[in-house]
């Protein structure tokens, strides 16, 4: 190439390296690695970089934090708090946020990145689980995104337990309630957790040791696992022209790929301070010391909590006395049960699909989400089962500033919970297979030009156009879902092996219902023109026949 | 009707609007003619196509700009540093203004000349790499399987069983030894639930008087004569344990005074003194202090999950996720007229849990003692 010489101090550093190290031979490979193109692929990169501002504000944090539930009496600059007795924690909190330069810029970075961070995984989870980019062979992956996120949610949880705030024992006192209703163990786990009874010495600073050293720790390996497993299988891209499964089309890792992951890094961390300046978060020197006589209305966790504290809520009083022995539905219901069908759901929905569709093939590229109906529906009924127990995480609030009754919100939240992802299936599917026929339509007639035609026995049309060949490449990047091929019984009616006894009627059923081709993109080809009738085209007037 | 065969001019803007998720029509396809002045020291690539050299070098100019921004605001936040000091609300609010602005426009402007630089200075990519299967192919994989076998035959696991079984016998209590070493995270007695069962009202005073009860914050204690305004209510804690976290995390009351005639079935008269009634104030669902307290209705609500609790009728549960009412504590006055607990709650106050029971069923069986 005629780009010149590499300049002396790199190529002799670089010598240096491959001498030792071989490294050559790696970025020989490696440097001009594509990466596809796509805003929704970016989403996972604002958890990541949020998690590197958590780990360099963290640090500065633990220089001044001091983990420690003795008691002091407070002689820092907080007027209102003079003289009052606290813990040496909250002491310390008040400390970092008065009396260090930077202190409360880099208490609320770190906090607003944690939401930021939680958040980042939740979209970035939903975009590969509705564009299937979880399916073979990047289930692993998956799974280690599951457990990030379930591990993410618990070093929320023992980090805003830490300050020693009214708001943070309040946290602390109901994953205390909720460990103790554990059956057989409760108790045990609850003194041990708590070195004794609640709240004891002893939990700030385990959980301090939890949230700066175990779970990183754990994280940051996972997370490096994810980005390796990412980077061996080479990331998916979206239909498109020349894109197919078994190339990847893009920028290549140097120098734009690179560059552009360093700007996203500066955007993600200059928002984090822009928030972190301008948006007052968790202001503890308002809520005073901890103690478990007091609590201010209208304690709320973050945001990424809220879903337990509403399922919590929402339940009814149900607790079942058999032998002596106490068993508190009315907590262990809403605490276990909701998070244990997203988790689980989570972790298992690659393998379940798999085995539904018999589909072992790899995937690289992704779907849109309206080409596979079954799967978007499911996952909108997801969101809309935890987004009804959020709302209801703060009832309260919504009973106050809308001035309806609380336990109506209760109530409504009761039957909403079980109706609202019903109806969000339904709907979503409807929607997607819409969308599949106005995809069908724009390849089948063509792109209304906003032209009419009088033709000469004074009938009025509509002109349509071919649509641009890369929304044309991209819209056939339809594939058909998936289905287990021979699931029909034979002559006799005997069905075929793997598909008798209940399980294997209900795979074959499941198989039929979720795979195979809705809306074949030519349908909407050809239907119509002899009428000659309908200007229009699109959704809305197609025949009955195509809707489930 | 619908038509795709007439040859008519089209306007340029005559494709569907660009929806999410559809790549950039400009995507791959060069807009440029080849003999443009490209960006110094692009290569001919395919895939590769160069900016023009007037956009390249406006992106040059405004990336500089950016770059430049981020040095000032770098430089500005030491200043900011140096001149604002911390110390009350104000200065701080001040201080945190003017690090937290100027980092803010320092990484802003360092992203958007990243951006400038790369949309305008770099050329455009469209760069096509194979993929080949994940899968390592058959004869990899029986290496893979040959090896493995021969070493494992090698290393003698698989014909030594004395050696395998003793490793295994070894390797077991090893595992558990972290176990072991957490035993000292809990207490050293075991009796857990003993300690839930009681609380500091069931404890006499050093000269074994009835604990009195003190008003939460003051310590002062509280003369029936004087809280005697029907509907007033107090949070109380025991007298010698108002700063003991342990003690307060069960013992903590919610003080009422009644009427009398507004006192039901469900509160136990004889625990009461003169209309005033005594409460946990600890949640009998997650253990959330039962702050709010509505004096018309006799309502007590915990705040964080809306247990409701009707004060006037035993405290018995009205509404919301809790179970069980919150236990009465017996109360009376001493001979100075001051509030005391006669005894400890007849149930275990707070949250429930596994070696609970149904104590206020065993309660009533015993006609009101524990």
């Amino acid at each position: 190439m005629s780009t010149g010489t590499v300049p002396k101090p790199i190529a002799g550093t670089s010598s240096f390296l491959d001498d030792r190290l071989g490294a050559g031979n790696f970025l020989k490979r490696n440097l001009r690695k594509v990466f596809p193109d796509h805003w929704s692929f970016l989403l996972g990169e604002i958890a990541l970089y949020s998690f590197i501002i958590l780990l360099l504000t963290g640090t500065f944090l633990t220089f001044f934090f001091k983990p420690s539930m003795g008691h002091v009496v407070y002689e820092g600059s907080y007027e209102p708090l003079k003289d009052v007795t606290m813990s040496e924690a909250y002491a310390s909190s008040l400390h970092i946020s008065f009396d260090v330069r930077g202190g409360l810029l880099m208490r609320q970075m770190h906090h607003w990145a944690a939401l930021l961070f939680v958040a980042g995984m939740m979209v970035h989870a939903l975009r590969v689980f509705f564009t299937g980019a979880y399916r073979k062979p990047r289930e692993l992956n998956w799974l280690i995104g599951v457990g990030l996120l379930t591990l993410a949610l618990l070093e929320g949880l023992t980090g805003y337990s830490l300050p020693d705030d009214l708001l943070s024992g309040a946290g602390l006192r109901i994953t205390e309630g909720v460990a103790i209703s554990l059956p057989l163990v409760g108790t045990w786990i609850t003194f041990f957790l708590f070195g004794g009874e609640y709240p004891g010495e002893d939990v700030i600073s385990r959980f301090y040791s939890l949230h700066i050293l175990l779970i990183p720790g754990i994280l940051l390996a996972l997370i490096s696992a994810h980005m390796v497993l990412m980077w061996v299988q080479k990331h998916t891209q979206m239909p498109g022209k020349g894109r197919t499964n078994t190339n990847v089309v893009g920028a290549p890792f140097y120098p734009a790929f690179m560059a552009k992951a360093g700007a996203y890094f500066m955007f993600t961390f200059g928002v984090i301070a822009l928030l972190g300046t301008f948006a007052q978060i968790n202001p503890i020197w308002l809520f005073g010391p901890y103690t478990p006589a007091d609590i201010s209305a209208g304690s709320q966790p973050d945001f990424y909590m809220g879903f337990l504290e509403g399922s919590l809520r929402l339940m009814p009083a149900w607790e079942i006395n058999v032998l002596g022995f106490t068993l508190p539905l009315s907590v262990l219901i809403p605490a276990l049960v909701p998070m244990g069908i997203i988790m689980t759901g989570l972790a298992l929905y690659p393998f379940i699909e798999q085995w539904v569709t018999g589909d072992r093939s790899e995937h690289h590229v992704a779907e849109r989400p309206r080409n596979n109906p079954h799967r978007t529906s499911i996952g909108m009924s997801a969101i809309t089962f935890y987004g009804v127990l959020w709302l209801l995480g703060a009832n309260d609030e919504i009973s106050s500033f809308f001035h309806v009754s609380l336990n109506w919100t209760t109530y409504v939240g009761r039957v909403l919970v079980f109706v609202g992802p019903l109806v969000a299936y339904i709907v979503t599917y409807r929607i997607c297979l819409g969308l599949q026929r106005a995809d069908a339509a724009v390849i089948g007639h063509g792109v209304e030009s906003g032209v009419i035609k009088r033709l000469p026995h004074g009938e009025y049309i509509e002109v349509h156009v071919p649509p641009n060949e890369a929304i044309e490449a991209h819209v056939r990047g339809k594939t058909p879902v998936p289905m287990i091929a021979g699931t029909d019984a034979d002559s006799d009616g005997i069905p075929p092996k793997g598909m008798r006894g209940p399980l294997g009627k209900l795979r074959a059923k499941m198989s039929k219902a979720y795979g195979g081709e809705k809306i074949a993109l030519d349908d909407g080809h050809g239907h119509g023109d002899e009428h000659g009738e309908h200007a229009e085209v699109g959704p809305g007037k197609d025949d009955k026949s195509l809707t489930h | 009707m619908t038509d795709t065969n007439h040859d008519i001019e089209q306007p340029d803007g005559r494709v569907p609007r660009r929806v999410i998720g559809t790549p950039s029509p400009a995507t791959g396809t060069s807009l440029l003619g080849t003999d443009e002045h490209h960006a110094e020291g692009v290569a001919d690539v395919p895939g590769v196509i160069p900016q023009n050299e007037q956009t390249a070098r406006k992106g040059e100019r405004v990336a500089a700009l950016c770059f430049t921004v981020t040095f000032l605001a770098a430089v500005a936040f030491v200043v900011s540093y140096v001149a604002f000091q911390v110390g009350d609300v104000e200065t701080t609010q001040v201080s945190t203004l003017a690090l937290g602005g100027s980092l803010t426009l320092a990484l802003l402007a360092l992203a958007a000349g990243i951006v400038v630089w790369v949309r305008m200075v770099m050329p455009k990519y469209n760069l096509v790499q194979e993929r080949h299967p994940m899968a390592s192919g058959p004869e990899a994989r029986e290496y893979v399987a040959e090896t493995f076998l021969q070493g494992a035959a090698e290393s003698g696991i698989t014909k030594r069983p004395l050696l395998r079984r003793t490793l295994l016998l070894a390797a077991a209590p090893l595992g558990v030894l972290p176990l072991v070493l957490l035993r000292d995270l809990g207490p050293r007695y075991s009796d857990f639930p003993s300690k839930l069962r009681h609380t500091v009202w069931g404890e006499k005073t050093k000269d074994g008087k009835n604990r009195r009860l003190v008003v939460e914050g003051t310590g002062a204690p509280i003369r029936a004569a004087d809280f005697n305004s029907p509907g007033g209510i107090l949070s109380v804690v025991p007298e010698g344990y108002e700063h003991d976290l342990n003690a307060l995390a069960k013992a903590t009351l919610i003080l009422i005074k009644f009427r009398p005639e507004e006192i039901k079935s469900g509160t136990n008269k004889n625990w009461t003194h003169d209309g005033i009634v005594a409460y946990s104030k600890i949640c009998t669902h997650v253990g959330c202090p039962a702050a709010l307290y509505e004096q018309t209705t006799h309502h007590i609500l915990c705040p964080c999950h809306q247990s409701t609790f009707d004060a006037a009728d035993g405290a018995k549960v009205i509404f919301g996720p809790a179970a069980r009412p919150l236990p009465q504590l017996p109360i009376a006055v001493d001979n100075e007229g001051y509030l005391v607990a006669t005894a400890d709650f007849a149930v275990p106050p707070g949250p429930s849990f596994w070696e609970r029971g149904d104590a206020e069923a065993e309660v009533r069986e015993n006609g009101g003692h524990a």
